[in-house]
């Protein structure tokens, strides 16, 4: 009998369907890695087994009996620990390792009121003895790697008896030494009889852990392979086509370059490399997180130090202080997650879709300081009608819009003035698959500039672009042309 | 992706509580007036509302200050200390010195503008969080002002600590500035008010430098990947600050005439909570000038009455903070719950 049975389970968030009708089993002893494309559903699956979400349909039956939590601490004392991405928020900065390891002892009263500092770290090292791996107890929390960090958390949903631990992107900010120690600590415990589920695309992962792989898509399992695991045909399940047509119009440049870097480093010591831009071409940048690939955007933008190399902007040295400097050396770039760096808050002045386009061509728009004329209140109806954003109007409130449509706005936003180089990082983030075809035309569609994107996802750096490359560590590895298999860009 | 959409699915019942939830910094002000004028006609005399109006103008002056350090996401705690000392530079300045009107105003307004760019190097370059650097400042300035005159107050005749007796006296010019009025009936601080107030509205509300200043408010990454200096943004708005707040002690000074050592304690409290119940006026929920002098008249409209009613001064300060409270509540409490 397995350990979790997940039956037809099916959320939406308000037209979109999340899950499907999703149906898993997983047994104890055994690690199951889950693969999907953004917005397959994996995470709303893991939010419902992680008592964050309550799915809309469907049942989850755990060691034989109904489980549908309400919260994580629910999910918790049934047994289902989630291990987050962001470890950050697994202690807190100051207090010591051993308190980040009994922080929910705190929480939940089990620990006596009056602390000692010698029974905290007797009681710390015990949980760590019963995971079978050690941590530094009296280092600061802030200190420790992401992977330390991990451990942190595994050590803690072990003391509490999970019998399924769930991994979201285990490895996707841990170097690959660190990984192998993880996979041999996760290989072990899933000898002692832990069930694991874990997401990931990264072939190391799949290879060095999984004993079964789950393939999710539009909100359902679409395929499961068991070991040995096919990769290609387990990303082709994943992306829903064979991976030779993922753009068959990719074009190829020759003739004067836009950028040319050389000799680039962007971390002090990290190995040396070069990348050409052509006007009108569009290269995609992929690779795990923590890879370097918001690095090297910054870098070109100016937010960052280059460490070593040199930039060429048609021919001229380009070295930007700041990113007024690249915005006006012709260099544009909109940042990851749209409402971290590019948009206000709501009912805050500027707002509104149309201020949200002009706020980086005020200078341009209004040279007098005042905000009088119409001047961008066109340029936002001219962004809606040549983007096909869905908006009441150049008044719209940014937030009523959709994920989709806030991205078109940032990119109209950018392409309201012509540019050099676009640079953009992540701009598929929670965008549904029709908006994501219109932006990817509109990208497309110019050919005065070159378009560098960075994105997590190989899928959608396929779909993207005439060239994709690789970048691990901080440093490209050689180019690839877009049909190429899957394979090599995830490996 | 679950935004939910509030503009496109509010029903008529929820566009009209937001209508009242706009308007009711105003409803309450005309039904206030209205009932102070039957309970006390002298109230609704142009002598009486030009008085309250002079008494809050300095008040709203700092607030307009304030509210240009939160529009940048700031707070300039220091507003207060800065305005008492300038009544204290104001004084020294034509006492001491012997200095006139023409010299004294400039000194004094670049001894704000210069408070205001130390603050702004504080937050800006060492990175002190706004609340302590205004904080500190606020404490050295509220001790430096009682240095140069070992702690006395500073009027003609002032005895120096070396013994000497200061020569010079208050500039009349100087005093135009407080006690005068135009046409006999508007004082010239109101008009000073309304020159600020009507020059910071369109700064903040029709400029670009106004957009940025809220933008960095806002967000200060996505207005930095904009290509603005934010650095520069945030000196500006806190040097428009402290500016703003020896403004306010020249006013003091000049109606006062002497340099007092008390002056200006409420002036902080008052103008912050100016400029916050600023946020309640229109339903903006968010800083903004003309709010701010709005919430400075309606305390002194209420103020005022209550006093002409025998209220006791001593419930002057419960009177506000009941206002304060009250305007917080309309401004994030009321009709949030459906926005959620």
């Amino acid at each position: 009998m397995p350990l979790l049975r997940i039956d037809g389970l099916a959320h939406a968030f308000g037209p979109t369907k999340a899950l499907a009708g999703a149906s898993l089993e997983i047994s104890s002893g055994e690690i199951v890695a889950l693969m999907g494309a953004n917005g397959a559903g994996k995470s709303t699956l893991v939010n419902a087994l992680a008592g964050t979400l309550t799915p809309d349909h469907g049942t989850i039956t755990l060691a034989g009996r109904a489980y549908a939590p309400r919260s994580p601490a629910e999910a918790t004392e049934a047994g289902v620990v989630t291990v987050h991405q962001s470890t950050e928020r697994v202690g807190v900065p100051g207090l010591s390792v051993a308190d980040a390891l009994m922080l929910h002892a705190y929480a939940d009263g089990s620990a006596p009121f009056f602390l000692s500092r010698s029974a905290v770290r007797r009681k710390a090292a015990a949980m760590l003895e019963n995971a079978g791996f050690a941590l530094p107890l009296d280092r600061d929390f802030a200190e420790l790697t992401a992977a330390d960090r991990q451990l942190v958390a595994i050590a803690r949903a072990l003391s509490r008896q999970a019998s399924l631990l769930i991994l979201d992107e285990p490895t996707a900010s841990i170097s690959g030494r660190e990984s192998e120690r993880l996979y041999a600590i996760l290989r072990r415990l899933r000898d002692e009889g832990l069930a694991i589920l874990f997401i990931s695309h990264r072939i190391a992962d799949l290879n060095a852990l999984a004993d079964r792989a789950v393939v999710m898509r539009g909100g359902t399992v679409v395929g499961e392979f068991a070991r040995p695991i096919d990769f290609d045909r387990a990303v082709e399940t994943m992306i829903g086509r064979p991976l030779r047509a993922a753009r068959p119009d990719a074009r190829s440049f020759q003739g004067a370059p836009v950028l040319e870097m050389t000799g680039i480093q962007l971390v002090a010591g990290s190995t040396p490399f070069d990348l050409t831009l052509h006007p009108g071409e569009v290269v995609a940048i992929t690779g795990v997180l923590g890879a370097g690939k918001s690095r090297l955007l910054q870098t070109i933008f100016g937010t960052r130090p280059l460490a070593a190399g040199t930039m060429r902007l048609d021919g001229k040295t380009y070295r930007p202080a700041t990113p007024t400097n690249a915005i006006q050396s012709g260099i544009f770039m909109a940042g990851e997650d749209r409402h971290r760096s590019s948009l206000m808050p709501s009912d805050w002045p500027g707002s509104n879709l149309a201020p949200t386009i002009s706020l980086p061509h005020l200078a341009k728009w209004y040279p007098l300081g005042f905000l009088l004329g119409s001047r961008e209140k066109q340029e936002a109806q001219r962004a809606i009608d040549t983007l096909g954003i869905k908006a009441s109007g150049p008044e719209a409130p940014m937030s009523s819009l959709s994920g989709g449509n806030q991205q078109k706005v940032i990119l109209g936003r950018w392409n309201a003035e012509p540019s050099r180089v676009l640079l953009l990082d992540e701009p598929f983030q929670g965008v549904d698959v029709g908006a994501r075809h219109d932006i990817i035309t509109a990208i497309r569609a110019n050919t005065e500039r070159a378009t560098l994107i960075a994105t997590s996802d190989p899928e959608e750096a396929l779909e993207v672009a005439d060239r994709i490359l690789i970048i691990d560590h901080h440093t490209l590895t050689p180019a690839l042309r877009a049909g190429q298999s899957a394979q090599a860009i995830e490996a | 992706m679950t935004t939910i959409n509030s503009e496109n699915q509010s029903p008529a019942s929820e566009r009209v509580s937001a209508n009242i939830r706009a308007s009711a910094v105003f409803i309450l002000l005309i039904v206030m007036v209205v009932g102070f004028a039957i309970a006390q006609p002298a109230y609704i005399n142009v002598t009486n509302l030009m008085s309250i109006l002079q008494a809050v103008s300095v008040v709203a002056i700092l607030g307009a200050g304030v509210t240009i350090t939160l529009a940048v996401g700031g707070f300039d705690l220091s507003i207060g200390a800065v305005a008492a000392s300038s009544v204290m530079a104001a004084s020294y300045s034509m006492i001491v010195w012997g200095l006139g009107v023409y010299e004294t105003v400039p000194l004094v307004l670049l001894f704000g503008a210069l408070v205001g760019l130390v603050n702004a190097f504080l937050i800006v370059r060492l990175r002190v969080p706004d609340l302590l650097a205004t904080l500190a400042m606020m404490f050295l300035l509220t001790g430096l002002q009682l240095i140069p005159t070992a702690g006395r107050s500073i009027s003609a005749g002032l005895i120096l600590p070396d013994g000497s007796t200061a020569t010079g006296a208050y500039d009349p010019a100087f005093l135009l500035i407080g006690r005068s009025s135009f046409f006999g009936v508007v004082p010239a601080p109101v008009v000073i008010m309304a020159l600020v107030a009507v020059v910071l509205f369109v700064l903040t509300e029709r400029t670009r430098l106004g957009r940025l200043l809220f933008a960095t408010g806002g967000n200060e990454l996505a207005t930095r990947l904009a290509g603005a200096s934010v650095p520069r943004l945030k000196t500006l708005a806190y040097v428009l600050s402290g500016t703003l707040a020896s403004l306010g002690g020249i006013i003091v000074a000049a109606r006062v005439g002497r340099g007092d050592v008390s002056s200006g304690a409420s002036l902080l409290m008052d103008s912050v909570a100016a400029a916050l119940i600023g946020f309640a006026v229109l339903g903006r929920r968010r800083p903004n000038v003309f709010g701010t002098i709005v919430g400075a008249v309606f305390v002194g409209l209420l103020l005022n009455g209550l006093t002409m009613l025998n209220a006791p001064y001593y419930t002057q300060d419960f009177v506000k903070g009941a206002v304060l409270v009250g305007a917080l509540a309309l401004t994030y409490g009321f009709g949030r719950s459906q926005a959620r």
